[in-house]
């Protein structure tokens, strides 16, 4: 693990830049992640699927797929392309703070 | 007495078996242990055989044996489907109705193909364009279709990760250019490798070495496609964000998922059926007598053979030390070892585990070798060919293959000098 300085904050995250620890997230942080990977600004839409896709983790200790976003996130598996066009679920994760999704691996 | 049951008679299933009835050998010609497996099929396929029967190098006879066969007498193999497990009530439940009550119970029951859940994968054209090859029938069909192929486009396809043996797509394509060569018609087919990943590969060292490969061989790469849908008649394949590659012939590896039984067992798997599990004790997170080894887990290690053979080492000792009263060791560090088969009679070799990248070395002796890792050899081949006996003969009966331990080990490895982690968030 790793550290980084973000927005004056120290965070553990991993090679990747995914955060090891959820607690350190902010949603002014997220908004700073986003613009790295190039999504900028963040929609009304984004925030659905970041904040389904965070909620989900911090109940379950497991980030929901793909699969189950495009199924109950309230955005279809197209829009979440369109929204997140490298990967959705691996996006939207980095950007909520949560560690990389195992289906990446 | 202490009842043992496992789920599926597979790789990781049958390796369990055998080591714990090897493990418990007096109690359980006493019966005072009983060993159980379940499973609905009757013959046990060699996987790894899979990826050179569309090519002609197998027959499917030399792939299946007699799931019976493959496990020792005093352990009882049940021939029925699961219908769910009551990890509260220590109770497997089979759709016979009967009920398998468990001290400890173990999942093996690996992965299942799940193409229907790509629009268009099954539909016309499905086994006439488009093919798997991780099921018999798949590669069977395959091989009709190479022998007939005489020229067009080839795209092989990975719809999603995770997928068991990860590198065998890469594979399947390095041996198709081989195939085409020596046919004599590989300037009339041109060879496309998809991949939903951001390179050839999930760990960045190796995707170089296979990068470089597919460059090579003229393989022409796509990367962070994912499959949306599939057109068999007109020989499309779609990605979500509207990427159309044309293909006259499909090898598709269809989206993975855990067994079905798993998602009908409360509190047992994730999202896609995959069992939820200590990456390091091989405990489930359901029930502390519940334990799950191999492709059924949701471990971020490969899904591949050699993974379930070092967890086995692994998982058998917490077994003991389970129904002992002590501890569990977290001994499993997501060791992996593969051939990549590269054709041309060349492989490569490549060992890492969940943190250390496959790096160039020798292996298993640090000087002697004989394999090197990382890089295309002969040897390496030959090795991936002689697997095929040691997987009958010392791999399922649950012996230990000398000098490879379940603990990856550093020796005779060209680490870097320094740890490559760079923080990929940039200050603000």
């Amino acid at each position: 693990m790793s550290t980084a300085v973000l927005a004056n904050q120290t965070i553990d995250v991993d090679a990747e830049g995914f955060l090891q620890k959820p607690e350190q997230w902010t949603e002014e942080l997220g908004v700073g992640i986003a613009r790295d990977v190039g999504i900028d600004p963040l929609t009304d839409k984004h925030w659905q699927v970041i904040r389904f896709m965070r909620n989900r983790y911090l109940e379950t200790g497991t980030a929901p797929t793909i699969r189950t976003l495009g199924k109950e996130s309230g955005v279809t598996t197209k829009e979440l392309y369109q929204l997140f066009p490298k990967g959705p679920a691996k996006l939207a994760a980095k950007i909520g703070g949560i560690p990389k999704p195992h289906g990446c691996i | 007495m202490k009842r043992i049951v496992i789920l599926g008679a597979g790789t990781a299933g049958t390796i369990m078996a055998n080591r714990l009835r090897r493990l418990y050998a007096k109690d359980v010609r006493r019966g005072r242990t009983t060993i159980t497996v379940v499973d609905q099929d009757v013959q046990h396929l060699y996987q790894p055989g899979l990826l050179f029967l569309p090519f002609g190098k197998y027959e499917p006879q030399d792939l299946i044996r007699p799931q019976r066969d493959q496990l020792h007498r005093d352990v009882a193999l049940v021939r029925e489907t699961i219908d769910r497990v009551e990890a509260t009530r220590n109770v497997v439940q089979l759709q016979s109705g009967r009920a398998l009550e468990y001290d400890v119970l173990i999942v093996a029951t690996g992965t299942r193909l799940a193409p229907d859940e790509t629009e268009g994968l099954t539909g016309p054209g499905w086994r006439k364009k488009v093919f798997d090859f991780y099921t018999l029938d798949g590669a069977m069909a395959l091989r009709d279709a190479l022998a007939k192929f005489d020229g067009g486009h080839l795209v092989v396809n990975v719809v999603e990760m995770p997928i068991k043996c990860p590198v065998a797509p890469l594979e399947f394509a390095f041996l198709a250019d081989d195939y085409f060569t020596r046919r004599g018609i590989r300037d009339r087919v041109r060879i496309t490798y998809a991949t939903p990943l951001d390179g050839a590969f999930t760990k960045p060292t190796c995707t170089r070495e296979l990068t470089h490969l597919l460059t090579d061989k003229g393989i022409e790469l796509v990367t962070e496609f994912n499959a949306g849908r599939v057109d068999g008649e007109k020989g499309v394949l779609a990605a979500w964000d509207e990427r159309e590659i044309p293909f006259d012939l499909l090898v598709t590896i269809p989206m993975h998922a855990g067994a079905e039984y798993v998602s009908r067992s409360p509190g047992l798997g994730d999202d896609l059926g995959f069992v939820l599990t200590d990456p390091n004790t091989l405990q489930s997170k359901v029930a502390p007598n519940v334990f799950a080894i191999g492709d059924a887990t949701n471990v971020p290690a490969s899904k591949a053979g050699s993974v379930a053979h070092f967890e086995a080492e692994i998982l058998t000792d917490n077994i003991e030390r389970f129904l002992a009263g002590q501890p569990l060791a977290p001994d499993f560090d997501g060791h992996a070892n593969c051939f990549i088969e590269t054709g041309h009679r060349k492989a490569l070799l490549i060992d890492f585990n969940y943190d250390v990248e496959p790096v160039a070395g020798r292996f298993p002796f640090p000087t002697l070798g004989p394999m090197r890792l990382l890089r295309e050899s002969r040897l390496n081949h030959l090795g991936k060919l002689a697997f095929r006996w040691i997987y009958w003969n010392v791999l399922l009966p649950g012996h230990d293959i000398p000098a490879v331990g379940p603990r990856m080990s550093l020796r005779g490895k060209e680490l870097p000098v320094t740890p490559t982690k760079p923080a990929a968030l940039a200050a603000h």
